[in-house]
C-alpha cells in the first residue's frame, strides 16, 4: 500500500524537529575558534594582578560608541550591538561569516571592583577593561604578636 | 565573486609553528563578501592587528588576505581564565573577475579590514582573424 508520510521527519519523535534546530543552533554558535566552550559571546581573557584585574574581548567591526560597560560589586557586563551590514538593491551576498546584532555578556570577576578607577580601551578591535580592588576591599595583614 | 582556495571554516587554525617557543597560531579571518554594482567589497575580522600589520596582495587573480598581530598580555599578571587565543590570520581567495588593479581600495578600521575591488572595464572581445592557408 502506498502510503503518504506528510512529515519529512520521522513524525514518532515529536522532538526530532526540536533537536535539528538545536544541532543548527549549536553549528552555528561552535563554529569559530571563540565562544567554543560555553557559547557566550563575546569570548574573554581575563588575567589577575596583585589588586586588579584586566579583561580583553575581540570585538571587530564595533567602534567604542557601540559598546556599553557596566560594573556592579564583582560582576561586569559588556552589551554591544554590531553595525548593520550594508543593504542595498545592487548588493549581492556571497558570503556572511562575521558577528551581527547586539550581545550581552555579564562575567563574574575575583572580587569587588572600584567603579571609579576602571580604564577601558579599545583598539584594533580589542576591548581592554583594567579595573582596581578597592581600598577597602584588599586584604589586610595581620600581624601576629608573639607573648 | 571571489572562490576560496582551499576552502576552511571561519575561526579555524590554519597551522601553528614554533614547537619550543611560544607558538604562534594562524587563522582563518571570518570575511563578509558582496558585490555591490561593479565592486566586489570583503570584510574581514582581523582583531588584534595593528593597521601596518595587515598584508593584502594580489598576484594575478590570487588573492591573499594576512594579518600580524602584535600579542599583549598585560606585565605582572597571572592569567585566569582565557576563551580565545591570539594569532596571525591568513585568507586566500581566487578571484573570478579581473580587477582593476590601479582602483583597489584598502581600509583597516576597528580590527576589519575592508578591500573594494572594483571590475575591470569589460574586456573587449578579442577578433582573430584566421589565415587561410
Amino acid at each position: 500500500m502506498l502510503q503518504t508520510n506528510y512529515f519529512p521527519w520521522n513524525y514518532n519523535d515529536p522532538f526530532a524537529d526540536m533537536r535539528r534546530l538545536q544541532g543548527a543552533m549549536n553549528r552555528l554558535f561552535d563554529g569559530g575558534r571563540s565562544s567554543e566552550r560555553s557559547g557566550a559571546y563575546p569570548s574573554v581573557n581575563v588575567w589577575v594582578g596583585q589588586d586588579s584585574v584586566v579583561m580583553s574581548a575581540e570585538l571587530p567591526g564595533l567602534t567604542d560608541q557601540d559598546i556599553e560597560l557596566s560594573v556592579k560589586d564583582t560582576m561586569m557586563s559588556i552589551r554591544g550591538t554590531y553595525p548593520e551590514p550594508e543593504t542595498g538593491d545592487d548588493i549581492r551576498w556571497h558570503r556572511r561569516e562575521r558577528p551581527a546584532g547586539s550581545f550581552l555578556r555579564s562575567i563574574e570577576l575575583p572580587f569587588r571592583i572600584d567603579p571609579d578607577h576602571i580604564d577601558a580601551r579599545f583598539e584594533n578591535g580589542v576591548l581592554t577593561v583594567e579595573m582596581q580592588r578597592p581600598e577597602d576591599d584588599k586584604p589586610k595583614h595581620i600581624k601576629i604578636k608573639s607573648s | 565573486m571571489a572562490q576560496e582556495l582551499t576552502p576552511q571554516a571561519a575561526g579555524t587554525v590554519v597551522r601553528s609553528k614554533g614547537e619550543t617557543e611560544p607558538a604562534t597560531l594562524t587563522f582563518t579571518p571570518a570575511v563578509d563578501i558582496f558585490e555591490k554594482g561593479d565592486t566586489t567589497v570583503i570584510l574581514a575580522d582581523m582583531p588584534g592587528v595593528a593597521s601596518d600589520g595587515v598584508d593584502v596582495t594580489l598576484e594575478r587573480r590570487v588573492l591573499t588576505l594576512r594579518g600580524t598581530v602584535k600579542p599583549h598580555a598585560p606585565e605582572g599578571y597571572r592569567r585566569l581564565s582565557s576563551e580565545y587565543r591570539e594569532g596571525d590570520y591568513l585568507r586566500v581567495f581566487t578571484l573570478s573577475d579581473e580587477i582593476n588593479q590601479a582602483k583597489i581600495n584598502a581600509e583597516f578600521r576597528n580590527g576589519v579590514l575592508r578591500l573594494e575591488l572594483p571590475h575591470a572595464a569589460e574586456a573587449k572581445p578579442k577578433k582573430i582573424s584566421v589565415k587561410a592557408a
